[in-house]
């Protein structure tokens, strides 16, 4: 029965969507907006891959409210999860050797390779968000390969809190310093498609990285700690 | 002729089905399904359905990636990257929100002993 | 072109349906996953490699090992 009514709305809400798409071709030409910052962008902010200036230097109001959203939900979790805490050191069976062996072999391997996604974000494709998620990728990996090891909260929590941190600062000196708005790209340029370039945009992507590899590090290990 | 049309219409609108599909098979899986672990994978489902079709939205054909990976390349076959950026920024968003939804399925758990929405509400208090 | 996206299309609502129609968590959960591979697959044709990366090493690699000790932790077959 329920099955039923729902595919009922379903197929109407399918009917009007249909409706609706008609109005909007695939591949018809881009708004106004887009065609601007991909027309400026290259001059205004320096990086070559516009998707990092749009994120980070034009809408990088948006990009620290969802910073926010993101810090909001790992405290939530922590809130959440946190009244059964057991401190105390549980007998884990031991990984396998290969599994042990492999895991300690990739673990760096899969850090330089987020460094190195989050470093060269306004160059090629990715940036922090995503090289964050491959650093937590790597802390995942241990859990599952060296069980016992835990993560320490204490430098989890510093270095999300100086990601944090980095980001407001060079905000905030834009606000007085350069074009007199928050986040205004006042370091120098550089040379376009080499390391130094693009002014604030490669620290803030770096501190974003940080930041979002320690936040998501921290929801698996308060996922995983809680395990009786 | 029809199969040319049929081409055509696969041409503009495989996107569309696709990400459509995958919208409403989540909101289907949401709405029918009773189990809480299940009601969150039909969200996740349903997240990668609206990013997909945000994306699409700003694609034009024959387009490549907003990337200057040489400083001559020209401008006007690019991609829109407003909707990039947008959905970059919402798929970070969505795993800490289904991370806290799990946390919250499993604290439920813990109290209860079921996943079963129809139990939890018979169990009330 | 045209054909590989409609197969991967294909490919991408039948594991959808195979999330909604499986009792068994973990394979719902891996079903899922398989999706995310798939749109990202998609990004990357829809010329968005930014979007691609991230929902690879999100939608596919982080979300489906939070989803598993979810389950870990509760219960894994749906009745």
């Amino acid at each position: 029965m329920r099955a039923i009514i729902s595919l009922f709305l379903i197929s109407v809400l399918a009917w009007g969507i249909a409706t609706a798409l008609n109005e909007i071709p695939f591949g018809a030409a881009k708004t106004k907006v887009g065609e601007y910052y991909i027309g400026r962008g290259k001059e205004q902010t320096g990086a070559s891959n516009i998707v990092t200036s749009v994120v980070v230097n034009y809408r990088g109001f948006d990009t620290l409210g969802e910073v926010t959203v993101l810090f909001v939900a790992a405290i939530g979790l922590g809130a959440v999860l946190a009244t059964r805490r057991k401190k105390e050191k549980r007998d884990v069976e031991p990984a396998s050797l290969v599994l042990y062996t492999g895991c300690r072999l990739l673990f760096p391997l899969i850090l330089l390779f987020g460094a190195y996604i989050f470093i060269h974000g306004h160059l090629t494709p990715g940036g922090g968000f995503q090289g964050g998620a491959v650093v937590a990728s790597a802390f995942v990996l241990v859990y599952l390969g060296c069980r016992g090891r835990r993560i320490s909260e204490t430098a989890s929590k510093t270095v999300e809190s100086l990601g944090g941190l980095v980001f407001i600062v060079v905000g905030l000196v834009g606000l007085a310093v350069g074009g007199g708005y928050f986040l205004s790209n006042y370091l120098p340029k550089g040379e376009l498609n080499s390391l130094f370039s693009a002014g604030i945009i490669p620290i803030i992507y770096i501190a974003i990285g940080f930041k979002v590899g320690s936040e998501l590090a921290g929801v698996i290990d308060h996922l995983v700690e809680e395990s009786e | 002729m029809g199969i040319s049309n049929a081409f055509d219409f696969l041409q503009n609108h495989v996107y569309y089905i696709g990400s459509f599909g995958l919208i409403f098979i989540g909101l289907f899986i949401m709405l029918v399904k009773h189990n809480l672990i299940k009601v969150i994978i039909g969200l996740s489902i349903l997240e990668t359905g609206v990013n997909l079709f945000l994306v699409s939205v700003g694609y034009i054909s024959k387009g490549t990636a907003p990337i200057f990976s040489k400083s001559a390349m020209e401008a006007a076959p690019m991609v829109d990257p407003v909707p990039q950026a947008l959905v970059l920024t919402a798929i970070v968003i969505g795993v800490a929100v289904l991370a806290l939804a799990l946390s919250l399925a499993i604290r439920l758990y813990h109290h209860y002993g079921v996943l079963d929405l129809r139990r939890i509400k018979e169990l009330r208090w | 072109m045209i054909f590989v996206v409609s197969l991967l299309t294909l490919l991408m609502l039948s594991a959808a349906i195979a999330a909604l129609i499986f009792k068994d968590l973990m394979s719902a959960v891996i079903a899922s996953c398989m999706v995310s591979l798939i749109a990202a697959i998609l990004f990357y044709f829809l010329q968005a490699p930014d979007v691609a990366m991230a929902e690879a090493s999100i939608g596919a690699a982080l979300v489906t090992a939070v989803f598993i000790i979810a389950i870990r932790r509760t219960k894994r077959y749906e009745e």
